[in-house]
Parts: C-alpha cells; structure tokens; sequence
C-alpha cells in the first residue's frame, strides 16, 4: 500500500530514469556488439589472438564494476561525462560473452558442412558471411541475451558516477536508509532484465527453430 | 600416342603428403583420363581422401604435383579450380539453413548465373537425381531421409556442370537397401554424363560397380591400378583379399560382366 503509493507519486521520475537505464543499456550493447563479433571472428581466423583477446577481455570481466567506473573516472575523454564513461565500462563488461559466444557459434558450425562450402569454391568471406555468421546466430543470440541482462544489472551502478539511470534510486534510498527508494530502482530494473531476457530469449528460439 | 589427345584430366605426379611426421601418402603416382571413372579403394587411412581432396586444393602437396587439365593445382586460383570440380561427401554436407533449391544453387549463384538459369539448372539437377523439384525445392535438410540428403548432394554437386565429379565414399552412410537404389540410379546417371569422376571407396562392391578401373591404395601407397574384370583374376594378395570378401554376386551382373 505504502510502496504502491509512493511508486504514483513518483512514477514520473521513475520512468524518466528507466528511460535512462534503458539508452545505457541498449547504447553500450550496441557498441558491445559492434566491437565483439569482429574480435570473436578475429579469433576464429587467426587461433593466436585468442591468449590477447579472450586474456584481456577476461581481466576486464574481473575488476569489480564499481572499481572500473573508478578506474576510468581520470581518462581524459572518457571522465569529461558520466554517461559516457558509463556506456563504455559497461561495453567492456559485456564483451566477454559475445566474444565467447561468436567463437563458440563459429567453431560449432558441423566441419562437414565448413568443408562443402570451401569445396564449392566460396572465398573466405563467403564461407563467414553465408555459412558460418547464419548458423552460429543461435549460440550469438544467446551470448548477447547474457550480456544484456548483466548489464541492466549492472548500470545501477553507473549512478555512483552520475551517468543517472535506476541506480539513482537505489543509491539514493541507502544513503536514506528507505526501501521504498530502494525498491523504485529495483524494481524496475529486475522488470527490465526480465524482459531483455524473455525478448531475446524468444528471438533466440525462432532461430534454432528455423532450421 | 597422340599426346594432345590423351592428355588425362588429373594426374598425380609422384604426391607425397605427411601431417606432421606421419606420411599419408607415399609418391603416388597416378593419372584420371578424361571421361573415366577411376575409383580408389583401401581401407581406413589408406590416404584415399586424402588423395580426393589434393584434387581440388582443400590439401596440397608436400612433394610431387598434382595436376588437373594439364596445370598444377598450386597454379589453379584455388576458388576457380574448385567451382569447375563437383564433390560430394559422406554425409552430404549440405547447407542446413538453405532450402534445397538454394543448397543446389550454391556454385551456379556464386558464378552469377542469371536466376532464370539457376532456376532450369536447379530443377535440371532435381530431376537427375530423380527429385521432384516443385515437392522438394522448399525443403530444409532435416525434413529429408538420408536417401534424400545425399541425392541432393548430388544434384549440387552436378548443378554447374561442371566436367569433374570428386566423390568420397558418397552412398557409405546410407542403409544397405536405400544405397543400393541410389547406386543403380548413379550408375544411369554416371553413363549419361560422361564426366571424369575420381571415386573414393572402401567398398569392392561399389568400385566394381562403377569403376572404368580401380586403384588400390594400402598405406598411403598405390598397390595397383586394375579393371574391373582384371582385379577378380588378379594373383595379388591384397586384391585377392578383397575379392575374397565379396560372395560373386549380383554386382557381375549388374556390370554384365560374365
């Protein structure tokens, strides 16, 4: 009663700051995307970027979210503005799955089928563009459905930096000890993971069905 | 000899392939002439698909050459040697996510053919392998039989007419009775076209049926190239060995040899 009260009262400022979430969100995978399935495909080419790649991406999965806004905050272009820096430590997190999941997609495509395209004389391209990206989607998909949910979770902690978004609510009711404020950024942002994962999740499901 | 005339279509020229320190094949020394069906038969790791596949570059030579239409294929731009060479697997290998018509249209789509072409060849090919294009074009992989799929890996292979047919163990997986009504119908196939066709098979059964001779690989090494009617006679151990494992049987008569 008490909650559902306060959620009306402030259902403006919460929607303001889910639409915020929401373009950190979306912003950050897409660079995610455009950055990750190069370098997945770049491991797949030539097996002696994986130690540098798969290494780096995996040091940058492991510094704590918090530390790494941190990190990042004295970057000259970088720190100028929190939602930048935001967007890009959460594209940083959310590489590592989508890299991992294109190498996966690509190196689980039936070698049979690898041989035939090559024997019917498509160039290397060809063989990327036509075979292999089509059939690896599923296991791709999957990967960005991953790396979304986390990063909805984990862009409540841009709001430490300034770059706004759910965590403005969250950290907000700490500091006023309120679960009430609390739970106006949680609840949100638990909605929005569910539903980038139910989204994705049915986008992935038509693909494996497709074939 | 008339030199220009005889020129055979492939030629291994004393080929020797290793992976590693592990030698595969051992200077063979072989030529496919023109219009033939050379088969090679061994066992498991005799390098037979080795050999098939230095054919069109997917492997090339350590030492020797190997040469199709009178050139090297490490002179051959790889991807051109390739769409003039049809080759069909074991399993097929087709294209999961294309309908059949666009698995049969690969070569001839990725040469650029104009689409009511594409279109006449795929149905051309459908036919061949007795498929009937407006019931099967539609159609993904995993909605056919195996008999089906590897049809279709025929038509594919056949679709750009190309004048080369390479073939490896091709009806192996199927059922006894479904492999026994896809060879029947390639053998039809096989004497309507007249393509030089290098054939790779475990199988005495089928390298009689379809060889114009047969090669004989043990090893990595060519232990001897015969005609059909000469392998059944030949004194040679490991042909006789072969031949022992087959009871003389209808596969004579199928070839009407007596």
């Amino acid at each position: 009663m008490n909650l559902l009260h306060f959620f009306s009262a402030h259902r403006m400022e919460i929607l303001q700051s889910t639409g915020e979430h929401l373009w950190l969100v979306v912003i950050s995978m897409l660079l995610a995307i455009a950055a990750g399935i190069p370098l997945g495909i770049a491991v797949t080419r030539k097996p002696w970027l994986s130690k540098p790649i798969l290494g780096s991406a995996n040091v940058a999965e492991t510094i704590p979210s918090l530390a790494l806004f941190g990190f990042l905050l004295p970057v000259p272009w970088l720190g100028a503005r929190a939602d930048r820096l935001a967007i890009v430590a959460l594209a940083l997190y959310a590489l590592l799955p989508i890299i991992r999941n294109t190498i996966a997609g690509i190196q689980g495509v039936d070698p049979n089928v690898r041989e035939s395209a090559r024997a019917m004389g498509m160039t290397d391209s060809q063989i990327l563009f036509r075979v292999e990206m089509p059939l690896s989607l599923p296991v791709l998909l999957a990967g960005i459905r991953i790396a979304t949910v986390w990063t909805v979770g984990i862009a409540t902690i841009a709001a430490a930096v300034g770059a706004g978004g759910l965590g403005e609510f969250i950290f907000r009711g700490l500091a006023m000890v309120d679960n009430r404020v609390i739970l106006a950024g949680a609840i949100p942002a638990a909605i929005l993971a569910l539903l980038a994962d139910i989204i994705l999740g049915l986008f992935e499901r038509r693909l494996r069905h497709a074939r | 000899m008339d030199r220009a005339k005889a020129q055979p279509t492939i030629v291994f020229r004393s080929v020797s392939f290793q992976r590693g320190d592990h030698p595969i094949l051992k200077n063979l020394s072989l030529e496919v002439r023109e219009g033939e069906t050379l088969v090679l038969l061994g066992r498991s790791g005799s390098g037979k698909t080795t050999a098939l596949k230095l054919v069109n570059r997917l492997l090339e030579p350590n030492s020797g050459e190997v040469l199709v239409e009178g050139r090297a294929t490490t002179d051959w731009d790889p991807i051109r040697l390739r769409r003039k060479i049809g080759y069909v697997i074991q399993e097929a290998g087709l294209f999961p996510h294309f309908t059949v018509e666009r698995n049969v249209a690969v070569v001839p789509e990725l040469e650029h053919w104009p689409a009511n072409k594409v279109q006449e060849r795929v149905a051309k090919s459908l036919h061949t392998v007795g498929l009937e294009p407006s019931q099967f074009a539609g159609r993904y992989p995993h909605e056919l039989s195996g008999g089906q799929k590897q049809r279709i890996g025929v038509a594919r292979a056949l679709a750009a007419d190309p004048p080369i047919l390479l073939m490896d163990e091709p009806f192996g997986a199927l059922d006894p009775v479904t492999r026994g009504e896809i060879q029947k119908e390639f053998l039809i196939i096989q004497r309507g076209l007249q393509k030089t066709i290098l054939f790779v098979t475990h199988d005495l059964r089928e390298a009689l049926l379809f060889g114009t001779r047969i090669a004989l690989l043990e090893a990595g090494e060519l232990a001897g190239v015969y005609e059909p009617q000469t392998f059944l006679r030949t004194t040679d151990p490991l042909a006789a060995a072969y031949v022992a494992t087959l009871g003389r049987s209808s596969v004579l008569q199928k070839r009407g040899v007596q």
